[in-house]
């Protein structure tokens, strides 16, 4: 017989399990989930089926990559690109195979982050999407190419960039190279900007770093989902410079909205749809323009 | 010497700063401007218009201050968003009137403060790296100290880097690295060394096209050596169009 207080049990059986680590929610398959920042305890699929929002407070939990396409890219529409490509370490950098070897178990991916191409409500998009789960979303030297890639052929191809970023920053292990990466998809971002196609950016918690201050800011529209952490420097490395606590909302999505840094917070559930609107606003008129003189002659 | 000799080399407070450089190899023709035109005059960028062998140059440098006093006014060479707008101004400035940049690099980083956050230090560099990557001038940047990570970056978007013998390139301090790997930030020697952050790691790794000698009589030897090297430079520089040397700038950094 089902026992109706069930569900007071998997608090503690998720912290066994290691389920919540610190700043890190993680949803097992459970049938009960607690959200780690009012702590109201949900039914997994309510989750599931509420685009992974809390149903009490709004917390917008993190989510994979993968799942993060299914739920912006049209079904069957998306084709990946550049699956395979992986990081070495290039530098000599210790115990660096063994981080990307359990990066790549613990999130099921390569890389930090997945590119390709598919449809939002019917309009083509190449996409990128970083992920937490992979070494915090660092910035590799393949996560530079892969974005790299992706402009480059939304450049060739005349399509708009969307880029869902979660990172926090740099990654160490590549030494310089990390660091070569923020002008490398720099450089990319302005030959697609200057192509007069439309890139938006979907800053989502928490963006950081190297990855805020090359392309995550670079977008000709910059939205972000609910209370996202948004910053160059992190809260701590800020707290121990200026040796003073950080008032709490500071860095939040609401935060850069006020500061004039992004142009607005959007809801996960509205999140597709508004994508698909800000595309349809951006019509390739050059691309008319060269068609229409080729029908003139 | 090791890796960390090159880091208190580098950090040293006896060693030359962009004002030097500007002052020995500009003399009397620099003319410095201020401010970014959209907050304030941030004096951790210091910069202006000069001339090399009588031909104008915009000169921007990362100014950390020669003692306390002026360290404490430009404060310890760490930029704010200011700073790296007014660089940016500077720059297009530079290609208004089809002049050559030149950049003196020496930073710890980009500062990490309320303000700093507030008024968007990452979209501040962001718009450094992005804008940087297709101004139709040319660009060198000359790492004198340290170099730190996107604050060092964001005035590094060259069509060639050079590095002085004991200056310093790094994705992140030796004591950060030491303190995320090994969570003591004391082991600074070792992070060093796997940071790979010297003139001479880095021109193997393709990261810089030259590492200039410091000779034991800095003051006399450096400078006018330096001098013709940056004329030399930037004469061979001209004759590429501007369309050529941009496309060069971003096989430059598409390469990493």
């Amino acid at each position: 017989m089902p026992d109706i207080f069930n569900f007071l049990k998997p608090k503690n059986e998720l912290e066994n399990q290691g389920g919540f680590v610190e700043n890190h929610p993680y949803i097992p398959e459970e049938l009960w989930v607690k959200c780690p920042v009012c702590k109201a305890a949900m039914l997994s699929s309510d989750l599931m089926d509420n685009h992974k929002v809390c149903l009490k407070c709004n917390y917008h939990f993190r989510i994979a990559a993968r799942q993060r396409i299914e739920m912006t890219i049209d079904e069957g529409t998306f084709t990946e690109m550049d699956a395979e490509m992986t990081s070495a370490n290039k530098i000599d950098f210790p115990d660096y195979e063994k981080k990307l070897k359990s990066a790549k178990l613990s999130s099921g991916e390569n890389e930090s982050v997945l590119t390709g191409v598919g449809c939002i409500n019917g309009e083509k998009t190449v996409i990128a999407v970083m992920n937490s789960q992979f070494m915090m979303g660092s910035m590799g030297t393949v996560t530079g190419e892969k974005i790299t890639r992706a402009f480059e052929y939304a450049t060739d191809k005349r399509l708009p960039v969307i880029i869902f970023t979660v990172s926090g920053g740099a990654r160490m292990q590549e030494g310089i190279l990390s660091l070569m990466q923020m002008a490398k998809t720099s450089g990319a971002v302005k030959r697609h900007s200057d192509a007069g196609l439309l890139y938006i950016t979907v800053l989502t918690d928490p963006t950081t770093g190297g990855v805020t201050a090359s392309f995550a800011m670079e977008g000709d529209i910059i939205l972000s989902e609910p209370r996202a952490l948004i910053g160059f420097a992190g809260p701590r490395v800020i707290e121990q410079t200026i040796r003073q606590k950080l008032p709490k909302d500071f860095q939040s999505a609401e935060f850069l909205l006020e500061k004039g840094f992004i142009d607005a917070v959007v809801e996960r559930r509205n999140m597709k749809d508004t994508l698909a609107r800000l595309i349809r606003l951006h019509p390739d008129t050059m691309q008319k323009k060269e068609v229409a003189a080729d029908e003139r002659v | 010497m090791s890796a960390f000799d090159h880091v208190t080399a580098a950090r040293a407070n006896d060693r030359p700063t962009s004002i030097d450089y500007i002052t020995r190899i500009f003399g009397d023709s620099f003319f410095e401007l201020h401010g970014d035109r959209r907050f304030a005059d941030d004096k951790a960028v210091i910069g202006g218009i000069a001339e090399l062998n009588g031909k104008p140059v915009t000169v921007i440098g990362l100014e950390k201050g020669r003692n306390l006093k002026e360290r404490m006014s430009r404060n310890f060479g760490s930029a704010h968003p200011e700073g790296y707008r007014k660089a940016l101004r500077l720059m297009k400035q530079a290609e208004k009137f089809h002049r050559p940049v030149i950049c003196f690099v020496d930073t710890s980083g980009a500062y990490c403060g309320i303000g700093a956050e507030e008024r968007g230090q990452g979209q501040a560099i962001a718009e450094n790296l992005m804008e940087m990557m297709t101004l139709k001038t040319p660009i060198l940047s000359i790492f004198i100290g340290e170099g730190g990570s996107g604050g060092a970056l964001a005035l590094a978007v060259a069509d060639e880097v050079w590095m002085l013998e004991n200056a310093i390139y790094s994705v992140i301090s030796p004591e950060g690295c030491a303190s995320i790997l090994w969570k003591d930030s004391s082991k600074t020697a070792e992070a060093s060394e796997c940071l790979k952050l010297t003139a001479q790691d880095l021109f193997k790794l393709g990261v810089i096209e030259r590492i200039i000698r410091e000779p034991k009589d800095i003051e006399s030897k450096l400078f006018d050596g330096l001098k013709n090297l940056i004329a030399e430079t930037f004469a061979k520089k001209a004759a590429l169009s501007p369309e050529r040397l941009i496309e060069l700038r971003y096989n430059r950094f598409r390469k990493y």
